[in-house]
Parts: structure tokens; C-alpha cells; sequence
């Protein structure tokens, strides 16, 4: 494990920004977000950004190519130009957690080449939370927000930053900055571990199970008469699945240049009216269905393809940004998220 | 903090569903926070008693779902209704959106409401929250119990309330308040004082939040559309989300001149905004400069007003005063 003291972190950014785009969550006065550090920049202490760290992997906007047309030619231009190492610093351990559910998804054979792409050029530092607050559940779905995973791990105490290496990529990356970093053990991490897991445990949502959820049960929650109580308010708006850091619905769509097209793909959401509408137009015609869609997707659906990991890694933002305040802790509760007590 | 206490409201509510007036009653449900309450409809007396609340947290503006709830059943449901909800009650009545037969509208008067947004400056966890006289107490993980004035959390929309006056209901609970001389025009004000290229800038940054969420939209009592045009795969401008920077602020142009002279300055568009957008100014500067234009305006003040902007009047300032305006402000 290295370390180095709080007053010395410019130094720690300035190294890694030598040689990678460094991206880090900063103040702002609406709530941190991600950005490029650069010098003057400070590392927010916020325990989560607004929006999620899935951008990093799945903008919202992307224009996937370009195609040229002249005559009966039509050239197909390659627009991709992400080819730059970049560093996202002090992701918390749920947005880490986001990146194996995005992963199933998009590297899933045949794997979408512009999402491997980002990712093979990417190094996850997180940063272990010491605050977690009464939006948080991350431990309903078995992440430790005291030990996230990562290409690097960070613990922030009052006075030091804590880093361990735990894959390659971020052993290379601890190795170059050895200049600034010194050699430590780790009793000052574990302490504080002991300390964030004793608050853990006295959330309010400690004891939110997701238990009653999981792969193969569509049947026994699909045609449940709760659902049109849980959606009745729902506005059909997409912000629960844009703060989400594990939705992952997009829609493809090409604009005529005149002389060609633009083929752009944007985040979507299954809140919407017009989400996948086709020919014989949207299979959900209510809100019901849609807002049935959301949860199940992350509960039952999602963990029947993949081994029974949920899609909802617990961040909470979803409980503070519902314009209703609608979520899925309530849906949870209601449709049987069984307390451990 | 309010005034007027939930048994109150219970009690009214479970008299008119006993006695037949209405089978249902729009009201807000409690949540795992105290803050975190949710529109819903209540169909018996026991659960009213048990998940009916009216605290600080009431924010939301229920005339907009009458549109859809009294398309259901024959009954009639029972809507609350705060001051500043009925204006867009009124305006939505003015544009023949629901039957007003099918509702029972009962006005409740409202000290304000409170910002999440404000107590979360103040601290980073809020377990629980009480009110005590004109303090709010927050109970904490981190930081103990806070007792913060009240009137210091209150949401921009309620600082500046424009009116206690309640202009449609079936019955009050309570005494009516008046139209208030609010400051709600001063943010506007200053805006227009800035530089074009200010302005732009100002615009410019907020508008760069926006992740096209449409919350402002669906939540908005004037953006009723069957079909919105930002829905529509049909239409030019449908998009789920903005390619560049000019078509954020397409949106949020194109909607606010969408709803001029409807819009009633509710201010659920800000309240909503993930992204703490203040969208209500947008909507402020078109009714500032009606006022200015045209005479005071308030949408939704009186049930069956017509707008100036779809009125004509031999008086009505022509084109040329506002270009002039413009080369003023400029």
C-alpha cells in the first residue's frame, strides 16, 4: 500500500496528468460533477457526483459514424477518435460496481467496440466513502462502500490518501508515481474501515433486502396489482434511468446532412412513450408496463441473464432526484424487500 | 409549519368520501424520509389515516394530473389545493383540459414549502425532519439534531410567492390569503440588465446541465399535448438527447415560448430539475414583458381569461416596441 499526506495531493494529480487525462469529481455550486483536472482543481469531498460515472463508458451522445454519399457511392467514415488514456479518480464503490453490470452488457459477445474501446483506455482509482448517507443501500446489493473494487483503491483519512493496487493496470499506474507516494502498511485503512462499516450498519436502510428479488422470479412479480399504485404519479419523465448508473437503453437514430448521414446513438428510457416504438408501435402502452419495465429489468430480469447479480448497485440518486419521489426502495418495500431484522 | 393541521385535511377528507361527494382523494403520501413525499390517490378512509401528509414537503401541484384522473370512473375525486395550485387548476379549466364536474376541490392555505435542496447545504444526511414553530428540526447522521430557521429553507418559488389568494375551489379550509407583492420579477430584472453576451453566457452554463430528462416538461401544468413535438419521430426536432449545445437551448426556448401567457409561474419546472436548472426565469421573463407589453397578465387568475398573446386589442403594442426594447437592453 502507498501513501501520501492530503497537502501533497496536487502533486499525486499533476503526476498522473503528465502522461493521462486525469477526471475527477469537483464542486460545483448545483453538486459535484466529473471533471478534467487541471491545475486549481480540487478533488470534491462529496459522496456522489450528480450524474454517474457510467458517461465515462456510455456518453449520452455519440455520433457512432458518418456516412458520405456521392453519386451511387456511399463512403462510410469512422468518426471515433478516443484513443487517449485516461484516469476517472474517486469513483465511489457503487459507480465501480455499475462498470461489471454496463460490462455484461456491452462486451457481451459481439462486444460494442466503442464502449470496449473506452474502457481498455480507462483506469478506475475509487475512493472508499466515509459518510454514507440515508439515501444510500449499496450493502442491500452486497457492495462494500468501505472497500470498493477498482483498478486502484483510495481511503481518505484527515490527513492522508491511502492506495492499493488491484489489477494491472493499476499497479502500472501506483508504479509511476512511487516519486510521490511513500510505502505504508495498512492499519490506518483498516481502522477506518471498522469505522464506516459500524455506520453502515445504523443506515436507515441497513436492513433493505433484495432477497424476495432475483433470477427466474418474472412470474411470481410480473402481474402483481401493485404496480399501477407504485406508477400511479409517474410523470413517464427519464430521470431515474439518466442519474442510474447501470440503465443502459439507447436508441440509435440517423440525421440526413443532405449529403449523408449522421448516425447518432443516445442514452433512452423506458419511461418514455416512444421508447423502442417500431412499426406496430410501443409494446407498453402505459405507464404501468413502463415503470414495470424499469424495476424489473433491475430486479428480476437483469439477474435471470447474469447470474443473479441485481442491476441497481444502490447509489441513491434516483431517491433524491424523482420529481414524484417515487424508487426503487418503495417499490422494493412494497413488492416485498424483506427486513433482516 | 403549515397552519393548518393534517387532521384537519384528514377529517375533511374521509367526511366527503363517507358521505358520497367523491370516491377518491388526490393527496400526498408519506415516504421514508419525512421529505420524500409522493402524489397519490387514496381510496379508503384507512388509507388516508395511515399515509396522508401535509408537512413542509407538499410541493407538488396536483391540478395537471386531474387531467388523467377525471378521465377515470364516473365519481369525483377530491384534489388539495394550495394557493398557487389553483391558478394552473383555473388555467387548465380555461383550456377545457378535465370536467370540472368530475372534481371537489378543497383550497388549503400554505405557509411555503421547504427545499430539500437547503437543508442538504446545510448537511449531508437527513434521517428524519420535524417542524417546531418557525424551525425546522433535521435529524442527522453526522451532525445531531439542527434546528434551522424555516423561512431560510423555504424554495425559491415560495420566497417570492406570488399570491395566498386562492382563486378556485369548492370549499376552503382556513382563512384566504391575499395576491402577495412578491419579489419574483428581481432575478429577471437583473438578467436583462446584463450584456447580450452576459446573458449568453448565463443561458449558456445552466443550460449546459440539462440532460433532457424532460422532468420540466411532464411535470409542467401548461405542457398538456396529447403528443409532444420533442416526442414525435414524426416531427424534425424529436430527440432524446441534444447532439450539441444549441439544441439544449432549442428545448428549453422553444417550450417556455410554448407556454407563454399559460404558463401560471408555479415554478414545478425548477423544482423538479435534477440538474438545478432555474427554467422558471425563462417563463418569468415572457410574463414580465407582457406585463410590460400588454398590462399586468397573471394566467389562471380568472377562469376563462384570454391570454394577450392569443388576444387582440386596438391598443396592443406593436412589433416595433419590442425591437426597440431590445436595442435598449442591449
Amino acid at each position: 500500500m502507498r501513501k501520501i499526506s492530503l497537502d501533497k495531493l496536487n502533486q499525486l494529480f499533476s503526476k498522473i496528468a503528465e502522461t493521462q487525462t486525469l477526471y475527477m469529481p469537483v464542486d460545483t455550486k448545483t453538486g459535484a460533477r466529473y471533471e478534467k483536472w487541471e491545475e486549481g482543481k480540487e478533488l470534491s469531498d462529496a459522496l456522489n457526483t450528480v450524474r454517474s460515472a457510467k458517461d465515462f463508458f456510455f456518453p449520452q451522445t455519440e455520433n457512432l459514424m458518418d456516412f458520405k454519399m456521392e453519386g451511387k457511392n456511399i463512403e462510410i467514415i469512422d468518426t471515433r477518435n478516443e484513443a487517449e488514456d485516461f484516469v476517472i479518480f474517486g469513483v465511489r464503490a457503487c459507480d465501480v460496481k455499475s462498470f461489471e453490470i454496463l460490462d455484461r452488457v456491452f462486451l457481451a459477445d459481439p462486444a460494442d467496440s466503442y464502449y470496449e474501446n473506452r474502457r481498455n483506455h480507462g483506469t478506475i482509482v475509487s475512493m472508499a466513502c466515509t459518510r454514507p448517507v440515508e439515501t444510500c443501500f449499496c450493502q442491500t446489493f452486497d457492495i462494500d462502500a468501505a472497500s470498493p473494487e477498482g483498478d486502484v483503491v483510495c481511503h481518505k483519512t484527515d490527513d492522508a490518501l491511502y492506495l492499493e493496487a488491484k489489477s494491472d493496470k493499476g499497479e502500472a499506474l501506483l508504479n509511476s508515481l512511487n516519486d510521490v507516494t511513500e510505502d505504508t502498511d495498512g492499519s490506518a485503512v483498516d481502522e477506518q474501515v471498522k469505522t464506516v462499516h459500524e455506520r453502515m450498519s445504523r443506515l436507515p436502510l441497513a436492513s433493505l433486502s433484495a432477497d424476495a428479488f432475483g433470477a427466474d422470479k418474472t412470474k411470481e412479480f410480473f402481474d402483481r396489482p401493485e404496480w399501477a399504485e407504485l406508477s400511479q404519479s409517474c410523470l413517464g419523465c427519464g430521470t431515474c434511468t439518466f442519474v442510474c448508473p447501470t440503465c443502459q437503453c439507447y436508441d440509435i437514430k440517423d440525421f440526413n446532412t443532405g449529403h449523408g448521414v449522421k448516425r447518432f446513438r443516445c442514452w433512452d428510457s423506458c419511461m418514455y412513450s416512444n421508447f423502442t416504438k417500431m412499426s406496430a408501435g410501443q409494446p407498453r402502452l402505459t405507464q404501468v408496463e413502463r415503470f414495470r419495465q424499469r424495476f424489473m429489468h433491475k430486479l428480476v430480469y437483469y439477474p435471470t441473464n447474469n447470474d443473479g447479480l441485481f442491476s441497481c448497485v444502490g447509489c441513491g440518486r434516483c431517491l433524491s432526484k424523482c420529481p414524484i419521489q417515487m424508487n426503487i426502495v418503495k417499490v422494493m418495500k412494497k413488492l416485498g424487500g424483506k427486513s433482516n431484522d | 409549519m403549515q397552519e393548518i393541521k393534517r387532521e384537519i385535511l384528514i377529517n375533511k377528507a374521509k367526511d366527503l368520501l363517507a358521505d358520497g361527494t367523491v370516491d377518491r382523494v388526490l393527496g400526498w403520501k408519506a415516504g421514508e424520509f419525512d421529505y420524500d413525499v409522493t402524489p397519490a390517490v387514496f381510496n379508503s378512509a384507512d388509507e388516508i389515516e395511515g399515509d396522508f401528509v401535509w408537512n413542509g414537503f407538499c410541493g407538488a401541484n396536483f391540478s395537471k394530473y386531474l387531467v388523467k384522473e377525471t378521465l377515470k370512473g364516473d365519481g369525483k375525486v377530491l384534489v388539495f389545493l394550495k394557493p398557487c395550485d389553483t391558478y394552473s387548476f383555473n388555467q387548465l379549466l380555461t383550456e377545457h383540459r378535465f370536467d370540472r364536474e368530475k372534481v371537489y376541490a378543497v383550497g388549503v392555505p400554505c405557509n411555503g414549502m421547504v427545499d430539500v435542496n437547503k437543508i442538504k447545504e446545510e448537511t449531508d444526511s437527513v434521517v428524519s425532519i420535524d417542524f417546531d414553530g418557525g424551525n425546522t428540526v433535521v435529524h442527522t447522521l453526522y451532525d445531531g439534531d439542527l434546528s434551522l430557521p424555516t423561512e431560510k429553507l423555504l424554495s425559491e418559488r415560495c420566497v417570492n410567492c406570488k399570491s395566498k389568494k386562492h382563486v378556485a375551489y369548492d370549499e376552503l379550509l382556513g382563512e384566504d390569503g391575499e395576491v402577495c407583492d412578491s419579489g419574483r420579477f428581481d432575478e429577471v430584472a437583473r438578467l436583462e440588465k446584463m450584456t447580450p453576451d452576459e446573458r449568453f453566457e448565463f443561458w449558456q452554463n445552466e443550460l449546459s446541465r440539462c440532460i433532457r430528462c424532460n422532468a420540466c416538461r411532464d411535470v409542467c401544468p401548461a405542457c398538456t399535448c396529447e403528443k409532444c413535438v420533442f416526442d414525435n419521430p414524426e416531427s424534425p426536432v424529436e430527440n432524446k438527447a441534444p447532439a450539441n449545445s444549441f439544441e439544449e437551448k432549442m428545448f428549453h426556448i422553444i417550450r417556455a415560448f410554448h407556454v407563454v401567457g399559460r404558463c401560471t409561474d408555479c415554478g414545478e419546472c425548477s423544482r423538479v430539475c435534477p440538474q438545478h436548472i432555474p427554467l422558471h426565469l425563462l417563463n418569468r421573463k415572457f410574463i414580465k414583458d407582457i406585463d410590460e407589453l400588454y398590462g399586468e397578465y397573471q394566467a389562471g387568475s380568472v377562469l376563462g381569461n384570454r391570454a394577450p398573446i392569443v388576444d387582440y386589442k386596438l391598443d396592443d403594442a406593436e412589433p416595433s416596441e419590442a425591437v426597440e426594447r431590445g436595442d435598449e437592453n442591449a
